[in-house]
């Protein structure tokens, strides 16, 4: 496969994750902005820290308010992360690599784009909101859904698979990198009702509210959510199923094309340090470093993976 | 202006009489309801969104991908009819190539008169670098798109003979895609012969053009400016089609001597290039040097008969629209047969008693430009204001030599279907020919663009022209 196709294909679906995750982190900052007044302001600051977008939503705009964060988001072309230049960018990696997509997969991901393009053209009401945040994951759904149910398990699946895989884990990891203070056991704080408030938002910004209650009915706290989001490799947003994604693709491209690369030691080693983490160990050498180190572990895999792969010349 | 009666239409005779190839078609369009015909007009559109099968307009930020209208009226031709153009265009095809052949060797042609040896020397598509190189199996032109017009039962002629990189091709293969979809039982009250092996003879017929030094299977790739090329979409479909890598100058470069690909598991070599970027971007090292659509060092490997590129760089000579009007003494000078499809009479402006017949009837004549295509830059003299005529011919004094003239021709016209039923418009008509050394192979069918708004004779897609599904019937 041509480098440039892998990359394209890479790309294609980073881009389309990270339209997903937008949308999902938008959902939770307009639950906690509707439901505590007081502290909306600073919660849609997280919201845009969170996406990575402050420094150019500062450049925008004065304040923090719901109105202007949920444009910022979904329809701000200025704004690199924002739905509709994901999806714009997710489909012109996708005409790229027209020739390693089924049909299904190609008519997906362009429906997708014309029915967004079409629904952000005009702001956002915040009635309409809901439903538009639910047209934005179902059609990465579909997407997705295509992929999985047409393609072949080749290189081109694997490469689709890793940019998602990569993306995932980067935006679960950034989630808990802003709200890690909340994570902390903090004596004062346990119980009450901002915790409540706070844990309840991080889990719903990864989908999460309703898995962790099944697997964690009666333990609400602090150790068990982080334990959730970053260990438990039955969830498949948590930091430990996405580098584990991240690896069996890589080992399928190392099998397929009979060559290790560095790409390989490097995933071994995140592998390796987070099957030896307790989530006690990690709260004792600091959950924020911690954290900060997975999100620098996991850039530099994802450039690696580029320069093994010739994405670029 | 009603001048529609005086043009030969090609499904309706006259006065209820339907031609011969529409008769089934006709029968089966009198017992349809033109409510759900509308209605399976809008689902092709939504179809050809729904797969992307885009342009790109140059100068039209605002539209930045634009469907190609489709009619869903098709334009049927007589297995009869076929056999003598599909004769014309083959005879064509060879005398180009035999033309290609010569003016980069020996250059008979012009040593014997026939062709004007300034014509060739001054013209700008001429390539001094293809001089003494024999492509691989001896192809230039290994694709070529004939662009045909009718104006009577039997009276055909070539308006254009595209020999660099015609496009197109794409939509005759999707159109009728979307026929066999919408009306699968047209297919068995007509017997139409399939468009749908092309893919597969271009694939064979460039494979059979690989450089003799090709070990193995050859390797084909398709090279493409880009996605903000206005025919991405014809490039990805044809590579796709073909099962073949759709490249970009970015992803090759000299390696060994060899022309190689980046792949996921290091350089690969590739045999064949079907290239769609001109000549000129083709390598900045040879060519234009602010290229970035090329391959630095591609004409050298080239020369050295280690990559076949197709079409071979330098054939825009022999479309050239100046050269155009000598093609009836190419046929005979190379063929030693008289042209089996006609020329449209043109007057060389760079002849001044040309000239001054042209501009004496500037108001009959088509004039265009001697490089120009995609319809950009003619005039249209019945349709003309008096304004437009007159800086025209101010720009035809100045430089002359870069305009020819035809008359206007009476373009046959096929119905479209309209919000009020049957109207007619004008076509064109343009076939693809696949040169190997197996043989010439002409898809039967092709391309029908249609001029969609009343009167206009312009069918250009960038110029609102629209298409149809071409229908070569069975005998």
């Amino acid at each position: 496969m041509l480098g440039k196709t892998a990359g394209g294909l890479y790309w294609m679906f980073r881009f389309l994750e990270r339209s997903e995750n937008t949308a999902r982190l938008l959902e939770a900052g307009f639950r906690i902005a509707l439901t505590r007044s007081t502290d909306a302001e600073s919660e849609w600051k997280s919201v845009l820290t969170t996406a990575g977008v402050c420094h150019g939503y500062d450049a925008q705009y004065d304040s923090y308010t719901a109105a202007h964060a949920v444009d910022f988001l979904l329809r701000d072309t200025n704004n690199p992360s924002s739905v509709i230049s994901s999806i714009d960018k997710a489909r012109t990696n996708a005409r790229m690599v027209r020739t390693a997509l089924t049909t299904e997969a190609w008519e997906a991901v362009n429906e997708a784009w014309m029915a967004l393009k079409d629904t952000l053209k005009r702001p956002v009401k915040e009635t309409e909101l809901p439903a538009v945040l639910g047209e934005i994951r179902r059609h990465s759904a579909l997407v997705r859904g295509a992929v999985h149910g047409t393609m072949l398990r080749t290189d081109v699946y694997d490469f689709t698979q890793i940019g998602t895989a990569l993306e995932r884990a980067d935006n679960t990891a950034r989630i808990i990198d802003v709200k890690y203070y909340t994570l902390l056991p903090s004596a004062s704080f346990v119980g009450s009702a901002l915790d409540n408030v706070q844990w309840e938002t991080i889990l719903r910004s990864v989908s999460a509210h309703r898995s962790f209650r099944w697997m964690h009915n009666h333990d609400v706290s602090a150790a068990s959510i982080a334990d959730f989001l970053i260990l438990d490799s039955r969830f498949p947003r948590s930091l430990s199923f996405c580098s584990k994604q991240i690896e069996e693709n890589l080992g399928y491209l190392a099998k397929d094309y009979n060559k290790r690369m560095p790409c390989h030691d490097l995933i071994d080693a995140q592998r390796n340090m987070l099957r030896a983490q307790t989530i006690e160990m990690i709260f004792d050498d600091g959950l924020h470093q911690f954290i900060r180190n997975f999100i620098q572990e996991t850039t530099a895999i994802g450039m690696q993976i580029e320069k093994d792969y010739s994405f670029i010349g | 202006m009603n001048t529609e009666q005086q043009h030969f239409d090609e499904m309706l005779a006259g006065e209820g009489e339907v031609r011969a190839p529409y008769s089934a078609y006709q029968n089966w369009f009198s017992q349809e309801d033109p409510a759900r015909l509308a209605k399976k007009s809008k689902e092709a559109e939504a179809f050809f969104r729904r797969t992307g099968i885009t342009f790109n307009v140059y100068g039209q930020s605002a539209a930045q991908e634009r469907l190609i209208p489709f009619d869903l009226i098709p334009r049927i031709i007589a297995s009869r009819e076929w056999t003598k153009l599909s004769k014309g265009i083959e005879q064509r095809v060879r005398a180009i190539n035999a033309f290609l052949h010569d003016i980069y060797h020996r250059q008979e042609i012009l040593r014997a008169g026939v062709v004007p040896i300034e014509l060739v020397s001054r013209n700008e598509a001429f390539l001094p670098q293809m001089v003494g190189v024999s492509p691989p199996g001896g192809v230039y032109t290994h694709i070529v798109g004939t662009d045909l017009v009718r104006t009577g039962e039997d009276d055909f002629f070539v308006l254009e003979d595209n020999a660099r990189t015609p496009s197109g091709v794409s939509y005759m293969l999707e159109n009728r895609e979307t026929m066999l979809q919408m009306f699968p039982e047209l297919f068995t009250q007509n017997k139409v012969q399939r468009v749908s092996d092309y893919p597969k003879n271009l694939r064979r017929s460039l494979a059979a053009c690989a450089p003799v030094n090709c070990e193995g299977k050859p390797t084909v790739a398709v090279l493409t400016p880009g996605i903000y090329n206005s025919a991405y979409f014809e490039h990805s479909f044809l590579a796709n089609q073909m099962g073949v890598e759709l490249v970009e100058g970015h992803d090759l470069r000299v390696v060994d001597g060899r022309i190689k690909m980046r792949t996921t598991e290091g350089y690969k070599v590739i045999d064949v290039l079907y290239r769609r970027v001109d000549d000129d971007y083709l390598d900045p090292l040879n060519f234009n040097p602010d290229s970035m659509l090329g391959v630095p060092g591609i004409m050298d490997v080239y020369r050295a008969g280690n990559i076949t590129i197709a079409n071979a760089p330098g054939t825009g000579i022999s479309d050239d629209k100046a050269i155009y009007s000598y093609m009836p003494d190419i046929i005979e000078f190379y063929t030693g047969e008289k042209p089996l499809l006609n020329n449209v009479q043109t007057w060389r402006c760079s002849e001044p008693q040309s000239l001054k017949y042209v501009l004496e009837n500037l108001k009959e004549l088509v004039v265009k430009e001697v490089h120009g295509s995609g319809g950009y830059g003619m005039l249209v003299g019945p349709a003309a204001s008096k304004k437009e005529l007159a800086s025209f011919a101010a720009k035809l004094r100045r430089n002359p030599s870069n305009y020819i003239a035809q008359p206007t021709l009476s373009l046959s016209t096929v119905p479209i279907f309209a919000k009020k039923g049957l109207s007619p418009r004008h076509v064109d008509l343009r076939p693809f020919a696949l040169m190997s050394p197996e043989g010439i192979n002409i898809t039967p069918g092709g391309l029908t663009r249609v001029a969609l708004k009343q009167g206009s004779l312009v069918v250009n897609s960038s110029q609102g022209g629209g298409t149809k599904d071409t229908w070569v019937l069975e005998d």
